[in-house]
């Protein structure tokens, strides 16, 4: 049951996007088409699931022992940022087909603090291994929702007469500010 | 802990370095070095105009042969050129595609998007009246507009987008993202060898057109001033604007939607004056054409549909010739229509403009006697289309037909048509209700005859155009009515004196609709006349398909030529028809439109295709589309074709009766158009064109 309220949280009450503005510059970034917003969500959950397990690892082994919390957050960049790239070459080689739909956004993942405040969220929220995992992943599929209904309604957006000075960035900019107002009323349902 | 920090940061960059470094290692997927090259050699704009995600995906692209040379769109020919280069292959250049703006329909997008404003068409129809009920049509949104990323599309005045063909790049954002299917990304080829489909913004008139021309667009390019375009719009349709803008007896006319206000749009008359521009401009508008391809194919038939055969496989990049019996191309243009309707001068000038495109001709050369279909293939023909016309005349099978002074009205014709002595007399009998009638009637009253027409039934069964039915009578043509000839009465000599001719009243309809002529017994008179000519109809003479008694090709039951109705292939799939000597007799604008059809089904042919037509391909009228109730159109004169002879001069001469309209009523007619779609129209002239004729009625 706990494990449930967890998910949900992660994905409604607590999205990742909505309810704790992370990931932003993708959200708005890649919210045009709602293809490419499926494509960069799941990319997203993918990488955060893998960061987050190896950040856990790296904390519980490495800095925790040490008494070097403190380095957390750099040390944290270096190892997604070489994740990133270790798992593009992995995919490269053993799953093309995998490695080609997700094509430019898994290098885009190197630089999203979304998948950074993930893995320091399962830290601040003293998670273990397996809680790290499954938050991580339903945070994704959180990051993945949003996305996926922004892009809907941008794309019918799109095709509406909008003022000059509002098209593209600016509206899009306001709708995610809707949409986090709407996500809002989640809140109590779970924590 | 200084040095604690550093020494475990420095030891996970150091193990991150190592892993990333012996996983480049084992992971290493070797990579097509010519992705590089190409991607060095695109233009760098990441546009994504290519449909790929950059330049680095195009060239990824180009290399896996998902792309051709010319996937970027924004390079041009140069950048193609070297692509081509690097992946060793030849390039030539291709056939300019542009985005083309017709509502064309065909992808609804209603189940998708559910407009709530007014811009829906039901919405406006319930809002505006106006039969507004296209589920397919423009919305007016502008969403391509936006899409086109190299800023070749705006809205026109009219709320439709209009194309800047110099920026298009024919990218195909602007073709994605419209919901409705207006624009498609289309080259000269693919309009040429387009066959209207029911599912394309067909107004009556373009359904009713044997050539399937897009006439609302050619009489939109011409009310913005814009003539070339509208002969270019012509010319994708028919080879010939100045002969069918003076012969066409305009049947889009008869179902013109403008026809349930006042009277139809003065189409043909639109038609030629623009034809009529270019050729009194002195120059020749440039024709483009595919790329050669080097194919040879034979066109027996110089005529109206080989002419334009010709012409259209001369267009998408075929070496096409025509074999002609006769000493001059134009079939029954020239031999068959008379001076005053069609002057040769213009006949010549319009063929001169579609042979200067690089067709050969072998006049008199006769199918079955100097050639045969053998002969052509070893030649290196790897196709032929046969069109030779129907020239053979039906017989009134009475007695004494064979006397001197009685002969057929195309004979008559032809005869005039290549200056030879005719033979006439002084009191000539014309029998037939037909074109070729009327035509031989006022031709021999221009020779200085008495005429006479004879027919059947009445005036109104008459096949004939009502204005040459007027124009003849006006030329002192006597009209027998209800009446066929039973006997020729000869002299010593065997010279017609009289024909003896019996009164018919009409019965119930026939399988045509028209009430077919019963014989009133005992009512046979006696006519005088030194000349009859006979004009009853006429068939293909066929004879020539025989080798040593064999017919190698299958015959219809009305003795035309057998092939598919839709690709015109014959039973022998590298031989193709069209024309009178598919349809039997017909109209030169069917022999023009059968032409190019035949062309499109030699295209594909030629090409390793089985010749073939969409499955909603428009054949017929579309009844939904012919409703009579056309609300909030107000009433517009239309414009009077000019004459150029007044009627006592036009028994004697032979100059041209009709000219063309002047500038202000050709702009006026223009705006008599309702720019109709399958079912909806405007209901006044759209904003920012103003009718340049002071006259116009507006409707408030
Ligand atoms: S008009 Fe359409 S096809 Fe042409 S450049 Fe613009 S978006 Fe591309
Ligand atoms: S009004 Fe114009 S578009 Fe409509 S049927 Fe007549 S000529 Fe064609």
């Amino acid at each position: 049951m706990d494990y449930f309220v967890l998910v949900i949280a992660a994905i409604f009450v607590n999205n990742i996007v909505l309810a704790q503005y992370l990931g932003n510059c993708p959200f708005i970034g890649t919210s045009k088409d709602s293809g490419v917003a499926l494509g960069m969500g799941l990319a997203v959950v993918f990488v955060a699931t893998l960061a987050a397990v190896i950040t856990w690892c790296v904390q519980e082994y490495l800095l925790a022992p040490n008494d070097l919390d403190y380095l957390q957050t750099i040390a944290f960049i270096l190892v997604i940022a070489a994740l990133v790239q270790f798992v593009e070459m992995f995919l490269k080689k053993a799953i093309p087909p995998l490695y080609k739909s997700l094509g430019i956004f898994l290098p885009l993942i190197t630089t999203n603090c979304a998948v950074l405040g993930i893995a320091i969220i399962c830290q601040r929220e003293e998670f273990g291994l397996f809680e790290t995992f499954l938050f991580s992943m339903a945070s994704g599929a959180g990051f993945l929702l949003a996305l996926v209904l922004l892009a809907g309604i941008r794309e019918r957006l799109d095709l509406s007469r909008v003022p000059m000075a509002m098209r593209g960035t600016p509206l899009g900019l306001v709708m995610a500010g809707l949409m986090s107002l709407a996500f809002f009323a989640f809140k109590g349902m779970a924590s | 802990m200084i040095t604690a920090s550093v020494l475990i940061l420095l030891g996970i960059g150091f193990t991150a370095a190592v892993i990333l470094a012996v996983a480049s290692k084992l992971l290493y997927v070797y990579e097509d070095p010519r992705i590089a090259q190409v991607e060095g050699v695109l233009a760098g704009a990441n546009c994504g105009g290519c449909g790929f995600p950059g330049c680095a995906g195009a060239a990824q692209g180009v290399v896996d042969g998902k792309a051709g040379a010319t996937v970027c769109v924004i390079g041009g020919d140069a950048v193609a050129e070297k692509v081509a280069a690097i992946m060793g292959l030849e390039f030539a250049s291709m056939e300019k595609q542009i985005a083309f703006v017709d509502c064309t329909g065909g992808f609804r997008a209603e189940e998708v998007y559910r407009y709530a404003g007014v811009k829906d068409c039901r919405a406006q129809h319930m809002l505006y009246s106006g039969s507004k009920m296209c589920p397919e049509g423009c919305l007016g949104y502008g969403t391509c507009v936006t899409a086109c990323q190299f800023g070749a599309i705006e809205m026109g005045p009219n709320g439709y987008p209009v194309v800047d063909p110099n920026l298009c790049t024919a990218c195909g954002g602007c073709e994605q993202v419209c919901p409705r299917g207006v624009i498609t990304i289309w080259g000269m080829s693919a309009r040429i060898t387009h066959l209207n489909l029911e599912t394309d913004c067909l107004a009556p008139c373009r359904q009713r057109c044997p050539g399937q021309i897009n006439i609302p667009r050619y009489i939109e390019q011409v009310s913005r001033g814009d003539y070339a375009g509208a002969l270019e719009t012509i010319r994708e349709r028919i080879p010939m604007p100045l002969s069918i803008g003076r012969v066409c007896p305009h049947p889009c006319e008869g179902v013109c939607r403008r026809g349930h206000v006042d009277e139809p749009v003065g189409i043909n008359m639109i038609k030629r004056f623009a034809a009529d521009w270019e050729m009194n401009s002195g120059t020749r508008l440039p024709i483009p054409c595919a790329p050669d391809t080097g194919r040879k194919v034979a066109v027996v038939g110089g005529g109206p549909a080989g002419l334009s055969c010709a012409f259209f496989l001369r267009r998408l990049g075929h070496s096409p010739t025509i074999f002609e019996s006769m000493p001059k191309l134009g079939g029954q243009l020239r031999y068959g229509i008379p001076e005053y309707r069609l002057p040769k001068t213009v006949l010549d000038w319009e063929i001169q403009g579609i042979l200067d495109l690089g067709i050969d001709v072998r006049s008199e050369q006769f199918f079955g006697k100097d050639f045969t279909l053998d002969t052509l293939r070893e030649e290196g023909f790897e196709a032929v289309f046969l069109g030779i016309g129907a020239w053979m005349n039906l017989n009134l099978r009475i007695d004494n037909e064979d006397a001197e002074g009685v002969s057929t009205g195309t004979e008559f014709l032809t005869k005039v048509g290549l200056g030879m002595e005719s033979g006439i007399g002084k009191k000539v009998v014309v029998v037939g209700g037909g074109n070729t009638a009327i035509d031989a009637a006022r031709t021999s009253v221009r020779l200085g005859a008495d005429v006479t027409l004879m027919y059947r039934r009445t005036r109104d069964e008459m096949p004939a155009n009502i204005e040459e039915i007027v124009g003849a009578e006006e030329e002192g043509v006597k009209y027998l009515f209800l009446a066929a000839p039973t006997r020729i009465v000869k002299d010593g000599d065997g010279r017609v004196t009289h024909i003896e001719h019996i009164r018919m009243k009409l019965g119930a309809p026939d399988q045509s609709g028209r009430r077919s002529p019963i014989p009133v017994e005992g009512s046979e008179t006696l006519m005088e006349a030194d000349t009859v000519y006979t004009a009853i109809g006429q068939k293909p003479e066929l004879s020539c398909l025989y080798e040593n008694g064999v017919c190698q090709l299958e015959e219809t039951r009305w003795r035309t030529l057998a092939a598919d109705p839709d690709t015109l292939q014959t039973a022998m799939p590298h031989v193709f028809t069209g024309g009178d000597m598919h349809t039997g007799p017909a109209l030169v604008i069917t022999a023009l439109g059968e032409g190019r059809k035949a062309a499109r089904s030699i295209h594909q042919y030629l090409n390793g295709e089985t010749p073939h037509a969409a499955e909603r391909t428009q054949r017929d009228l579309l009844p939904y589309t012919m409703f009579t109730d056309v609300p909030d159109v107000g009433y517009r004169e239309r414009s009077e074709m000019p004459h150029l002879i007044e009627c006592d001069e036009r028994s004697c001469t032979f100059g041209e009766i009709e000219g063309a309209l002047d500038e202000v009523q050709a702009k006026h007619e223009t705006c008599r158009c309702l720019r109709c779609g399958l079912t909806c129209y405007n209901r006044d002239m759209a904003e920012g064109q103003e009718c340049a004729s002071g006259d116009c009625v507006k409707n408030q």
